[in-house]
């Protein structure tokens, strides 16, 4: 980016799972998104995109959630959103909860061109492939093996599947080990987690193997949800690889300086 | 077949515990689905001819009165019968009452779903007649008394050793330990069958409607077989198989096969058009298309399921499953399992009766990506949940525990603004305090217990990240 182009305004939309569960992934994406120059706001009043209901067929539940999202994001140049998931709720689900409802499907159109899931922000809205320049210098020997767990709503409801690998190799002293099977679904799925732990259980032990298989000592993935999955499994049997987020893999990589004007507190 | 839909999570917890189904299911993400990925990618334009098939379906479906009398006229002209069944037991009953006529005592059957819906091999037992299934697979399946695991693999569940015991058992032989000798085993039994069988029934992968013309594929020609040695041919398959023209069938076996076995033909594929004319060298006497409706009207009547009739019933989205994975096709309970069985079982048997088979997905998307006919399968799913849920299409199915409903209104309620999120919140901090250490939930109450006992959980955030952020 140049110095000399206007920054760029976003709007976060952290997802209650960061707010409530992991508001550190929301700190470390604020971090990396100011020192790409991006202002950023965050609207007081957000609470949850409303996918628990939609997902379980309650549609009048979240249907309320969503209209919330689609009025405090209405003005919103663009909106950042740290999880593919809840992304994928906006810009996809949105249109066809409100698809017999004019109004806040115009609402729900217009939102979805400009929401965005954290890695196809930078990658695609700010153009930034590439964060050598902001991380300092790595000595060889400190080089760490990190693994990739691809989000299925990332992959194939947004379609995203190079920007994050893109950002993720172009850090210093990390080395990106594909797991086998890197697409394939955690197991969480939500409501479904809940209504078929075991078979989800046994999709979760499936990742869990491929992940310890690459000798990584991180699986990184873009959303929270899949996280909570994995890093539990990982955490129940007793395993030190972290799961962690890619907003804090690279915050990480670029120190977790906090610029002077940053917002938060 | 007698539907057991009901009891998908008890099918499902007893796969999970059967190591040898759970060994027979690892083969199927290396096997068909990468030989599929990898079929399409070698096939310029993918994409294309994917759309272009879609496209032909949607048509299709939309005017499906139209092809359906067309199909009508083209059989009869070729000198062969339709038979419109508006269930599964009209459709048994005619091929009943069709075999008695001719005094048939042996059919040999070709691989057919629609006739595993009607559970057509006991009732011809029962009328006397002996039905042979000709499909490798199917031929396993119908001596160990099962029904299909997988819509395209039949018997995928069974390893070499179960089919050399089942052979032991059932027919005397040897213990073998190649799959070529069993195969040669079966090719020896089936033989004499072939020759002393008086009908063959057969399923049809498409039916043309310009021309009349029933195509079947398969990779053992036992299909070519079935419908040329007996005197009488009746192919059996749902209303949903039409298409247009010749050309059509062109664009539409190019994505079954490379879908389903991701080969870029299969070793066969038969088409028939009406009985033997009066130069042909072989084929049957006589020829009948029996057209099965069974419950798909009310998936075309539905705009919101129409799309599940594009299926062309190759089976990918089972294998692109990491559900279907893991509890394999039994679970399911009836014919069709995997992603596109989860939405036409319940909608052909009943949808509160199959209500937990829409929910056994996690939404990953999988089956989507991998159809060749661009099928939202997820996007169905969670329209039946809202139906179960709350919806207004079919009311007599709502089925949504009470504790859920609540549960939901509870939780929008939490999130319905920042104060109540704060007091909710506030609230479950205080709730968690006996059960987090560090951060973390090792152990939940029931019903979450079943969570926590393979993942921890974690603890709410002292300060959540709105208070981390200067206004
Ligand atoms: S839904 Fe699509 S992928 Fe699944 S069997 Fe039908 S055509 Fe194949």
């Amino acid at each position: 980016m140049t110095q000399s182009k206007p920054p760029v305004q976003a709007s976060l939309f952290v997802t209650c799972i960061i707010d409530q569960f992991y508001p550190d992934v929301g700190e470390s994406m604020v971090r990396v998104l100011e020192r790409l120059g991006v202002k950023l706001d965050f609207p007081q009043a957000q609470t949850c995109c409303g996918q628990p209901a939609y997902n379980a067929g309650f549609w009048s539940d979240a249907k309320p959630l969503a209209r919330r999202v689609l009025d405090q994001f209405q003005h919103s140049e663009y909106v950042v959103v740290p999880s593919g998931s809840c992304a994928s709720m906006i810009r996809v689900f949105y249109p066809e909860l409100f698809h017999e409802e004019p109004e806040s499907l115009q609402k729900a159109t217009s939102l979805a061109k400009r929401t965005f899931e954290l890695s196809e922000f930078i990658v695609d809205v700010l153009g930034v492939t590439d964060l050598r320049h902001l991380s300092g210098d790595v000595a060889a020997s400190e080089s760490k093996k990190i693994t990739y767990h691809e989000a299925c709503h990332l992959r194939r409801e947004l379609g995203a599947t190079t920007q994050s690998r893109a950002l993720i190799r172009s850090l210093p002293g990390i080395e990106l080990v594909e797991m086998d099977q890197a697409e394939v679904c955690c197991g969480f799925g939500g409501t479904f987690s809940v209504k078929y732990p075991d078979i989800s259980g046994a999709m979760l032990q499936d990742k869990l193997d491929r992940i310890k298989a690459t000798g990584a000592s991180s699986v990184v993935a873009c959303d929270c949800s899949c996280l909570m999955q994995i890093g539990g499994g990982l955490e129940k049997g007793g395993s030190n690889v972290r799961s962690v987020h890619l907003a804090e893999l690279l915050d990480d990589a670029i120190g977790k300086t906090v610029r002077p004007d940053s917002r938060l507190g | 077949m007698q539907p057991r839909i009901k009891q998908f999570p008890q099918l499902a917890a007893a796969a999970l515990k059967d190591e040898q189904i759970q060994n027979n299911l690892l083969g199927l993400y290396n096997g068909f689905h990468q030989a599929r990925i990898a079929a399409s990618e070698a096939t310029p334009n993918w994409d294309e001819l994917s759309d272009r098939g879609r496209a032909i379906k949607a048509h299709t479906i939309d005017n499906l009165d139209y092809y359906l009398e067309m199909v009508e006229r083209t059989v009869t002209a070729a000198g062969g019968k339709v038979f419109f069944a508006k269930d599964s037991d009209e459709a048994t009953q005619y091929v009943i009452e069709v075999a008695k006529a001719r005094g048939v005592k042996l059919a040999i059957k070709g691989k057919s779903m629609v006739s595993e819906e009607m559970g057509l091999n006991h009732r011809l037992e029962e009328a006397g007649i002996e039905p042979v299934e000709t499909d490798l697979g199917e031929y396993i399946i119908q001596l160990a008394d099962e029904t299909p695991f997988h819509i395209i693999a039949p018997a995928i569940h069974k390893s070499k050793e179960q089919v050399s015991d089942l052979f032991q058992e059932k027919l005397g032989t040897p213990p073998m330990t190649e799959i070529s000798d069993l195969a040669a085993e079966a090719r020896r039994q089936l033989r004499k069958k072939f020759i002393e069988a008086d009908m063959g029934i057969t399923g049809a992968n498409f039916v043309v409607a310009e021309t009349g013309t029933v195509a079947l594929v398969t990779n053992e020609g036992n299909g070519r077989m079935s419908t040329s040695m007996p005197k009488l041919h009746i192919a059996i398959t749902g209303m949903e198989k039409v298409l247009p023209s010749i050309e059509d069938l062109g664009i539409m076996l190019r994505l079954l096969i490379r879908s389903a076995t991701g080969q870029r033909i299969s070793s066969y594929v038969t088409t028939v058009t009406g009985p033997r004319k009066s130069d042909d060298e072989d084929g049957p006497e006589e020829f009948h298309l029996v057209l099965v409706d069974n419950g798909r009207s009310k998936l075309l009547a539905d705009p919101a399921l129409r799309e599940s009739l594009y299926c062309i019933r190759c089976g990918a989205c089972l294998n692109a499953c990491p559900v279907y994975r893991k509890v394999g096709g039994h679970a399911y309970g009836w014919v069709y399992p995997g992603p596109i069985g989860a939405i036409v079982s319940p909608m052909l048997t009943g949808l509160s009766d199959g209500k937990d088979l829409p929910y056994a997905s996690s939404l990953c998307g999988a089956c989507k990506e991998a159809c060749p006919v661009k099928i939202n399968i997820p996007r169905m799913l969670l329209y039946m949940r809202h139906q179960l849920a709350e919806g207004d299409n079919y009311p007599e199915h709502k089925t949504a525990p009470l504790g859920e409903a609540i549960t939901f209104k509870l939780w929008r309620l939490s999130l319905s603004n920042s104060l109540s999120l704060k007091i909710f919140s506030g609230l479950a901090r205080l709730l968690q305090k006996p059960f987090a250490k560090d951060g973390r939930i090792n152990k939940l109450p029931p019903p979450l217990s079943a969570w926590t006992n393979l993942r921890t959980f974690p603890a709410l955030a002292s300060r959540p990240f709105r208070k981390r952020w200067k206004s």
